[in-house]
């Protein structure tokens, strides 16, 4: 082999693994301390994250990103990376700057009709046929939209056009958004030091007015009236806000008794203190309006410092999240998934004429989708530390298993045959599921505190995790045969080399990963029933996602007696594999589509699309697969005796 | 012929079909739940025959698919009958046999569940206690004769005997009881409504009412409420018709041959030899939110005679076994978050499916081992 082909894959391995080590070194804070105030703890869906989780995943349901682009890059330029606020920078800019996060074009309509009964045409920018508007744009129809969008949240979820659910989801961002501002600071005031201030000189004479049965001077009425105008801005701001920013006063009895600024300063009149965590956020306001980074990075280092062993737990957290949500990982094990996906698709496609090249190239695959595995794992392992649960708690988790699942699987098969077909499909797999979850992401929060029928016990955890290599298996099957059918349709790969036939070598493949995928889907499904037991008394009960999960079972296990009773040979396997792809996606998401049954989490009818333009792929490959055997280009080039479908009732 | 039947039901093709069946009735009737509603669905789809299709406009009912129970019969003749034919001696063959047994069991387990299990709800107030638990779909009309101050004498009939209209007579009930009309699910007005009928028998105790008949609910979240007007027959052949319903809330008193009676429809009762008393029911919720985090119940279980008196906790996910019979936290009264729904589960079945997945378990991994290890050989041996 010459020297190249030698050190390429170690190249390929060098390259993406130094981009990982820049990915994930702890990086230097900016002039002002954006990153450190990301990392701050406050409380939302129920559980403790950073500020930065809380801007990301508001960003998310507003604008479908979790940054917010200041320029715009046609999509080709991909080595361009445009200007962009970070999700903190955008946090702090919608809190302490509100006059110019509101010009900002982040709120995404595509409904052409909502957008021409808004009266938004011409205004606000576009890319790739999305529509992104400024709240400036939008405040004059605020009530229109409000009005509207209640009565299409009245109808039921299954009857709204899509013209409505675009209406709510707007609603529902503008909602967001105005919370949002209202979060840190209340929105009326504009220095909120000089507010504090106010307020505190205020209250012990306003308190005393208030409590006293008759206002006997003016000058009590007047510190009454004084008061009560700085009490209103807080109350307002307490009605309006997002997450629960000040930390509860007494930590030892109360862990969770968050407030939002507003209520915290109602609160104060109690002792007439107010909290100092709304003391450092109003620096940090003012500091930011001003630009004073010194005194900003100040206040945000003092407010961690103050947060310091009392909270410690609610800190490390906050960093944990931060730095979670900064790498990326599944991003960048997306990246390295296609490259690898492309490396392993050349060895396949040299593997007959240029065998040293084709090797070359498969090694280069093979690590890198090592690599790949590596960050995916990675970030799997963060993810369950974070949430403190087992790997799959949702659909989002569920997409990132399930590649996570397929990856080992094609990892295993790579050791074993080593043609590249394992690391192709590795990285095909990795790569799709990966993007799934991508997609399923833009809801808005991803570990989201689970309800209490879904509260975690032994028997949950090891049902969906079992049952999902299930899935995973039966997709991986699925792939394979896919790749049996195109290959064998359109090249002459599968009997490319005369000591290896790949086409054989892809029917024990497939064979074995059905077994594996008959054992798992069955061992989850038991374990699903056994959790039903525990826990509201019944081992089956016909509800949807249970039937979905006993379909793939049945499926595998009729592909098995249909191989093993002769009534299937090589081709039949891979059309039964193929359709194993249906099943599993009407299991994984059709279910979810009816909006019944217990494990209905998440009514989606956008995807429903998808789903069935998936089954007619599907459906357009088992059609492939049935064409006669003298269409395919890896078999009628000359008959080789070894290549014709076996006879034999013998499993592999 | 025996020969061919013997063919037939052990074939390996026999069993693909079942299985494609069973495939397309488990989609069918997942689909048929969106319609139907869960129990509808189960009972139409797969604890029955056949599914029965009804032309428009016709009172025919056409078998068009089997239903479960066929499907699984089937499929454990085919299982039975295939061992036979081919049953091989030796280890490489055990894992087959535990997978198939385990198979089996879990069919004839299910199959038991369905036959021998009882659901009920138990319904208790904070403070209060309860020994009865109340199915949640079968009804039955109460006579309690309330004469004596000591005890209460019970009878109960199952609401589907009055569906049948016959007469009903037993030397324990003071007068016969011949149904007029019943509706196995209805609504009541207590004013004059359009659709509704006015209710032409006694209502002791209550307003004037009206009633119609509506068709059974399917929503797994709702429940069918009946109502029916029932004559009265006295041993002297004195006849009274008399309006029941589930929508009362108490029961209809009536005086007959010198004696007070308390009518009632009401949900099916299940009484137990014990009590419990529902000391706080709590509902946690995660901070800041209205998601549940957790429901639980501390109850005290009291068991007259046997001096039987302790405390606990029922929650989600942790259950109450108890006397055969297994409590489960399931709902609450919404309004108030001051009382607890549990449900009661009795399946003396409930173990069959532990033991069966453990038979398959260890099956499937026996299976897997043999031909992991074969394979790891021939390629060792390929390699050398």
């Amino acid at each position: 082999m010459k020297p190249i082909l030698k050190i390429f894959p170690w190249l390929c391995l060098a390259l993406f693994g130094l981009e990982m080590v820049m990915v994930m070194k702890p990086k230097a804070d900016g002039e002002m301390h954006v990153a450190a105030f990301g990392r701050l703890p406050a409380l939302l869906n129920g559980r403790v994250q950073p500020l930065d989780s809380v801007a990301r995943n508001s960003l998310l349901q507003i604008r479908s990103t979790g940054d917010l682009p200041l320029e715009m890059v046609p999509a080709w330029q991909f080595w361009r990376h445009g200007r962009k606020l970070r999700s903190s920078e955008w946090l702090l800019e919608v809190c302490f700057q509100p006059e110019i996060a509101d010009t900002r074009h982040i709120f995404l309509m595509h409904h052409p009709d909502l957008i021409s009964e808004l009266k938004l045409d011409g205004k606000g920018t576009e890319k790739s046929g999305l529509h992104y508007y400024s709240f400036h744009e939008l405040e004059s129809k605020l009530d229109e939209i409000m009005t509207q969008a209640a009565a299409a949240g009245r109808l039921d979820s299954s009857v709204r056009t899509t013209y409505q659910q675009q209406l709510l989801k707007l609603a529902n961002a503008l909602n967001i958004y105005q919370r949002l501002k209202n979060s840190l600071k209340p929105e009326s005031v504009t220095n909120f030091v000089q507010y504090l201030a106010d307020y505190q000189a205020a209250m012990p004479a306003g308190i005393q007015a208030l409590r006293a049965q008759t206002v006997a001077t003016a000058e009590a009425r007047q510190a009454r009236e004084r008061f009560l105008k700085l009490a209103r801005t807080a109350e307002a701001a307490a009605n309006q806000s997002y997450p629960r920013v000040v930390p509860p006063a007494h930590p030892q009895e109360d862990r969770d008794g968050w407030m939002f600024v507003g209520t915290s300063l109602l609160d104060s009149i109690r002792d007439q203190k107010i909290a100092p965590a709304v003391t450092f956020y109003a620096r940090m306001a003012s500091a930011y309006a001003q630009r004073d980074s010194a005194e900003f990075n100040r206040a945000v280092a003092g407010y961690k410092n103050w947060l310091g062993s009392d909270f410690a737990k609610e800190v490390s957290k906050g960093r944990a999240e931060f730095y979670f949500n900064r790498t990326k990982l599944f991003l960048h094990a997306t990246i390295i998934y296609i490259a690898a996906f492309v490396l392993a698709g050349a060895a396949l496609l040299t593997l007959g004429s240029w065998p040293t090249v084709s090797e070359s190239f498969r090694r280069s695959a093979f690590y890198l989708i090592a690599l790949a595995f590596l960050v995916h794992t990675t970030g799997l392992i963060f993810r369950m530390a974070l949430e403190g649960r087992p790997p799959v708690t949702n659909l989002y988790s569920s997409a990132i298993f399930i590649g996570w699942g397929a990856c080992v699987l094609g990892l295993l098969l790579e050791r074993i045959y080593k043609v590249g077909l394992g690391s192709a499909m590795a990285g095909l797999s990795g790569f799709l599921t990966l993007l799934i979850a991508h997609n399923l992401a833009l809801g808005g929060d991803t570990m989201e505190m689970m309800r209490a029928v879904l509260d975690t016990n032994f028997w949950l955890a090891a049902h969906v995790v079992v049952v999902t290599l299930g899935y995973a298996a039966t997709f991986f099957a699925g792939m394979l045969a896919i790749a049996y059918v195109v290959l064998g349709v359109f090249t002459p790969i599968l009997a490319a080399r005369k000591d290896f036939l790949l086409g054989k070598a892809l029917v024990k493949m497939v064979y074995a990963i059905v077994c594996f995928a008959t054992l798992f889907s069955f061992s989850g499904t038991v374990l699903g029933g056994i959790w039903a037991d525990q826990s509201w008394g019944r081992f089956w009960g016909w509800d949807p996602k249970e039937n979905g999960a006993l379909l793939i079972v049945i499926w595998n296990v009729l592909i098995l007696h249909a191989r093993w009773g002769g009534l299937v040979r090589e081709r039949g396997l891979m059309n039964l594999a193929i359709f194993g792809n249906i099943i599993t996606a009407w299991s994984w998401f059709g279910t979810n589509m009816l909006g019944i049954g217990l494990h209905s989490y998440g009514f989606m009818d956008a995807a429903f699309k998808w789903l069935m333009l998936f089954v007619y792929s599907q459906l357009g490959l088992i059609a492939l697969g049935l064409l006669p055997l003298d269409w395919w280009r890896s078999f009628r080039v000359k008959p080789n005796p070894a290549l014709k479908p076996a006879s034999g009732l013998t499993p592999g | 012929m025996l020969k061919w039947l013997f063919n037939f039901f052990s074939s390996v093709k026999l069993a693909v079909v079942l299985l494609a069946l069973g495939l397309v009735l488990v989609f069918w009737g997942t689909l048929a739940q969106v319609k139907l509603g869960l129990y509808q669905a189960q009972h139409e789809f797969f604890r029955s025959w056949f599914i029965y299709w009804q032309p428009k406009g016709t009172s025919l009912r056409l078998p068009i698919f089997p239903g479960g129970y066929l499907v699984g019969g089937l499929f454990l003749i085919n299982l039975f009958v295939a061992h036979l034919r081919y049953y091989r001696k030796g280890w490489k063959h055990a894992g087959i046999v535990l997978i198939h047994l385990g198979v089996v069991l879990l069919l004839v387990g299910q199959f038991a569940t369905d036959m021998l299990s009882v659901e009920s709800y138990m319904t208790i107030q904070e403070g209060e206690a309860s020994n009865y638990s109340e199915s949640n779909g079968r009804w039955e009309l109460a006579i309690v004769d309330t004469s004596d101050p000591g005890e209460d004498k019970v009878i109960a009939i199952p609401s589907t005997l009055l569906a049948h209209g016959r007469t009903l007579s037993n030397p324990e009930m003071p007068f016969d009881l011949r149904p007029v009309e019943f509706h196995a699910n209805s609504l009541l007005a207590t004013k004059a409504t359009d659709g509704f009928e006015p209710v032409r028998a006694e209502n002791t105790g209550e307003l004037k009412v009206w009633w119609r008949g509506v068709p059974r609910v399917t929503e797994m979240n709702r429940r069918d409420v009946p109502s029916a007007i029932v004559e009265l027959i006295s041993p002297t052949g004195e006849k009274r018709d008399v309006f029941v319903s589930g929508h009362f809330g108490r029961p209809q008193t009536l005086s007959a041959g010198g004696r007070d009676y308390q009518l009632s429809l009401r949900p099916e009762r299940y009484y137990k030899p014990y009590f419990l008393h529902l000391i706080d029911f709590r509902f946690d919720r995660y901070p800041g939110t209205e998601i549940p985090k957790n429901f639980s119940s501390r109850v005290r279980l009291e068991r007259p005679g046997t001096g039987e008196d302790r405390e606990l906790t029922i929650r989600m996910n942790e259950p109450l076994r108890y006397g055969g019979k297994t409590f489960f936290q399931a709902s609450y009264d919404e309004a108030t978050e001051q009382a607890t729904v549990l449900q009661v589960v009795d399946n003396p079945g409930w173990l069959t499916p532990y033991f069966a997945c453990a038979l398959v378990a260890l099956g499937m991994v026996w299976q897997f081992l043999i031909h992991l290890v074969g394979f790891a050989t021939r390629r060792r041996k390929a390699a050398a």
